[in-house]
Parts: structure tokens; sequence; C-alpha cells
């Protein structure tokens, strides 16, 4: 809250970054080692576990590598990108995470709207509403799936009883659907509460002043609220896309990716663990990896997003 | 505030039991199935027919459960601890000190926090393996505290802005070093935002499963989620609806316990990262 103040108080000025300072006084230059030791341990824990395997997957995607033909080892360059790229699996898998993401997302975004009008506006046991429905959030993805899937069970499940007995995760559009219902249910607690933390920050005189000039509450909402809450809307959206594009726990419980409802990190893990195919498999990490990329780019560049953190780095 | 009308009550009554009931519902399935004999899961009904206790007694008197349980507690605690300490030194040098390189950090913990996992799973796959890590507590702790990390970064950065660093000043002036003045000074106060970012870390490695999966072949190393694929009905044709179910309570009981206690510190957590950004 206090960040100008803040950045007063440390004495020195902030905006000079130390690097272009032609001397550091004794100081400033034990500031910057401790600084060095304090972000080396997670830098190199982070730069271990990710750097270094995306560098050996862009290596091993370029060969053919099958665990089971170990001797047919071999540099074959962008061959891989080719199989995967011109074979229908790849673009299915494609398609149906899509689907997944934009519905799962665009229908999140509206109940969580609703959801965090009610966590700010209930007028009693607030409490009690806010913790229940921070369950879903916090219930490990897999004891939910098994949730769904057990409901919708012909002649087990409460849900498929209701619907006449059908068995929907049989089906590829209707186990889409309930993938998405799955999903939808799992995060919209958390898009409504970064939903809610935009909404505290829009100011209640604003409000009340429209309220007294005759605005509907509708006309509060898109002309008040909305723009205001533009930057947080936004985030969740990154987070809520980048999050669902790589859905793969609801999946591989409620189908295995069955009946062609296999998302883009099903297939990648099909082709790691059941066709051992270390090349191909890697390929496919790097596209899911390209695609994430375009997406956090449209986001950032296209609507204008803020990046997490920006503030952070500024200071 | 205008007098609340009998209306208005009604309709958030209405509001407030639609969002509990579509929140807990599924909730309560599990533990209706887990409650359930192996005829009774045969009938759809919502409220047991025949109650039993003999899923949770089967699933913990049995090493195909208690062993992976043991498993995610035990790599969940070492992941939360390390990733807590090593996210607050860093988290304390993003918000206090001047040091050139901040920005790469930044932009780092946030490539990695929006990294697809899947990405990683066959070149860290491939790497375990030859490093002797597969099927390993570190072969999970690591990937773990790497990707509890970024999470950890920015939820303390964010809590450690609000903390009164005259203090720290203070205990520089008497003549405390900046190592000095960040264990005694700064840490107690920073600690319920360590305690929230840990409940955030730990909930993460709670929940994983591609990872569990992907890295981990018998019951030595397997957490309780990646193990309830694995559980058997009384017979080769029977699927173990109760069994599964009963562990899917069973790991949702730290979860509820953490939202019961801590609900103000998540939500705190959750949003503090994201919003301010």
């Amino acid at each position: 809250m206090s960040t100008n103040t803040e950045t007063v108080t440390t004495g020195a000025p902030a905006e000079a970054p130390p690097t272009r300072k032609p001397q550091l006084s004794e100081g400033a230059r034990a500031e910057r080692r401790l600084g060095f030791m304090l972000i080396a341990p997670a830098v190199i824990v982070m730069i271990a576990v990710t750097a270094y395997p995306v560098v050996y997957a862009i290596y091993l995607s370029l060969e053919r590598y099958n665990l089971a033909l170990p001797q047919a080892k071999k540099f074959i360059g962008f061959a891989n990108y080719g199989a995967v790229l011109s074979s229908p699996y790849w673009w299915h898998a494609l398609y149906v995470t899509v689907i997944i993401t934009v519905f799962s997302v665009a229908i999140t975004l509206v109940l969580g709207f609703l959801l965090a009008f009610v966590l700010h506006r209930t007028i009693f046991s607030r409490g009690l509403v806010r913790t229940t429905s921070l369950i879903p959030y916090g219930i490990v993805t897999v004891a939910a799936a098994y949730s769904w899937q057990y409901a919708w069970t012909p002649g087990q499940g409460y849900l498929s009883s209701i619907f006449n007995n059908s068995a929907p995760l049989t089906n590829q559009f209707q186990a889409i659907v309930v993938i998405i219902i799955a999903e939808i249910w799992k995060t919209t607690p958390f898009m409504a509460l970064l939903l809610l933390a935009g909404l505290s920050l829009v100011p209640e005189d604003l409000q009340k002043a429209a309220k007294v000039d005759g605005a509907t509450g509708w006309q509060r909402f898109t002309k008040i609220t909305l723009p205001l809450m533009k930057p947080a809307i936004l985030v969740a959206l990154l987070f809520r896309t980048l999050d669902s594009f790589r859905i793969f726990d609801n999946i591989y419980i409620l189908t295995l990716g069955a009946n062609g409802t296999g998302s883009v990190s099903i297939l990648g893990y099909d082709n790691l663990f059941n066709a051992l195919n270390l090349g191909i498999g890697s390929t496919i990490s790097i596209l899911i990896f390209i695609c994430v990329a375009i997406i956090a780019f449209l986001f950032i560049k296209g609507f204008g997003t803020a990046a997490p953190g920006t503030d952070i780095a500024k200071r | 505030m205008a007098a609340i009308t009998p209306r208005q009550r009604t309709g958030w009554a209405t509001a407030n039991f639609v969002v509990i009931a579509l929140a807990l519902i599924p909730v309560l399935w599990l533990v209706s199935l887990s409650f359930k004999t192996p005829t009774a899961v045969l009938d759809p009904s919502f409220i047991p027919s025949q109650w039993t206790w003999g899923n949770y007694h089967g699933i913990l008197t049995s090493s195909q459960f208690l062993r992976p349980l043991l498993n995610s507690i035990g790599i969940g605690l070492i992941s939360t601890l390390v990733a807590v300490i090593l996210a607050s030194m860093a988290a304390y040098a993003v918000a206090r000190l001047r040091f050139p390189g901040k920005s790469v950090l930044i932009g780092m913990a946030l490539l990695i926090a929006m990294f697809p996992l899947i990405a990683l799973v066959t070149p860290l796959f491939t790497i375990e393996r030859a490093l002797g890590l597969f099927n390993t507590w570190p072969g999970l702790i690591i990937p773990y505290v790497a990707f509890g990390l970024p999470l950890g970064i920015y939820t303390l950065s964010a809590f450690f802005r609000e903390i009164p660093w005259e203090l720290e000043k203070a205990a520089k002036v008497d003549g405390a070093t900046p190592f000095q003045a960040f264990i005694r000074v700064i840490a107690p106060l920073a600690a319920p935002g360590m305690v929230t970012t840990a409940i955030l870390v730990f909930l993460a490695c709670w929940n994983d499963f591609l990872l569990a999966i992907s890295f981990t072949s018998t019951i030595s190393a397997r957490t309780a989620p990646a193990a309830m694929q694995y559980f058997s009905g009384g017979s080769v044709f029977t699927i173990p609806t109760g069994p599964i179910a009963a562990a899917a309570v069973v790991i949702t009981i730290p979860i509820i316990i953490f939202v019961l206690f801590f609900q103000r510190r998540i939500v705190a957590g959750l949003t503090s990262g994201a919003v301010k950004g």
C-alpha cells in the first residue's frame, strides 16, 4: 500500500540502478552481494529443474529416440516436428484442449463473478460461505475427479440416475462436457477470490454517486465495476487460461483420454509412458510450451494484461 | 446501511445456500460412497442403504495406501519447508535490496509458474533415471520445490512489502548486520506470510498428480493421489469404488482442516501475488 513512502525511507534513490554508477559504496556493494547470495539457492533450483530440462527437451525433440529401440537413436533434425504437426492426433488433442479451455474459462469467469458478488455483498454467514467455497479450490483434483466419475457411472451414480441412467463418459461430446463441469467446479472459487480482491478496490463512493445519479445495477456494473476491475480480470483470466490449457488430472481419471477426449498433455504423457517415445514426447512438450508462450504473449501484448509481478520488478 | 428487507434476506439466504450446496455435494458424494458396502455401491442413492467402516478399515490397514499416504505427508512437508526457506530469502532480496537482475528473477519465476508441467516430464524423467532419482523421495521433492518457489517468491514479496522496515533500519543502527537484521527482526514479523505461503505450497504438493505418476513406479515413493488408481477390488472384475472413495476422503481431510483454520490466510495469500501485479 505505502509503496512510495517506503521507497523514500530506504534512503538511496531506487530509480538509479547501481550498475550505472561508476563506483559503489561499501554498503551498496555489501547489499548487492547479500542480494545475490539470498536469491542464489532459489535460482539454482529453478534453473536445474526447468531451464536445463527445457534445453534437453529441445535436444531430445531433434532425435529419433524410442526407449523400446535404443539402438535406433539418431539425430533427425526437425523430422519429429513434421511427424507431430502432420498427425491428426496432435490437432485433435489441441482442438479438445482449446474447447475445454475456452468453455471452462469463460463459464468460470461468469460464475466467479456471481460467487465474488455473493462473497462481497452477502449480509450474513459470510465466513461460512467463504470457507465452504474454498473446499473445491483446495481439494485434490484427483479426489474430485473420482467423485464426478462415480457420479456419472450408470446404475451407481446419483447424477447418472437423475439423467435416465446415462453414461456420458463413454460419449465424446458428453464426456468433454463432464470434464468441463469438473474443471469449472474446481476453479470457480479461485477465480472468485481473485475477482473479489479486484472488487474490493472499486470505491464504494463511486457506486453510491452513480446510484444517486440514477444508474441501474447493471449500468453500475458495466460502467464502473468492470472498467475498474479490468486489470484484475485480465490477470485472473491469464492465470486460468494457462492453467486450463495444461489440463491433465481430470481427463486422466475421468476418461483416460478415451473416445477422443485427450488433451495435449494427455497426448504427451501417452507418447512418453505408453509408446516410450522420448523424441516424439519431447516434440509434443516443446509444442505445448510454444502454445503457452503464444497465449501469454497475446494476453500481455494484445489485451494489455499487466504481467503479474511487474510492480515488484520495478522496485 | 439501509434496513434489510425480508425479501433481501430470503434472496441472500438462497444464494448462500446454493453456493454451499454446489461446493459440498461432490464432496458429500465421496463421503457417502466411502461408507457404502460393496452392494450398496451399486445403488445410486445419495444416502447409503447399508453403512460400513470396512472401506476405511481396508485402506488404513493396507500398505498400498498407508505407505503412499506417508510419502505424501513426508514429501509434502519437506518440499514445503525447503521451498519456503529459499523463497523467503529470495523474496527478502526482491522486496528490500538493490541488486541487478531483479527483473530477470521475477520474469523467470513467472515463466516457471506458467510452465506446462508436461513439457518438463519427458526430460526430467530421462534425467531422473540417469541420476538414480527416479522413484525416490528426492525425485519428487526437487521438482516440487522448484514449482513451489515462484508461488512462494510472489506471495512472500507481497507480504514483505507490508512489513514496517524502519525496524530493520533501527536494528542496523544498533549495530546489526543485514543478515542479523533479517533473522532477528524481520523473520518474526514475516512469520504470518510464511505460514500462508507454506499452506499454499503444501496444498500444491499434496494436489500434484502428473509428476507423482510420472516419476514413481512403486509405493516406495508414490504419493496418495497417484496410488489410488492401483487399488484392487474384491476380484479383478470389481472396481474398488468404496476404497477409492475412502482414500479420497482421507486425503481431503487435511484440506478441510486447513480451510477451516486458515481461511483468511489462504484468501490473503491467493490474492496477494496476483492482483497487485
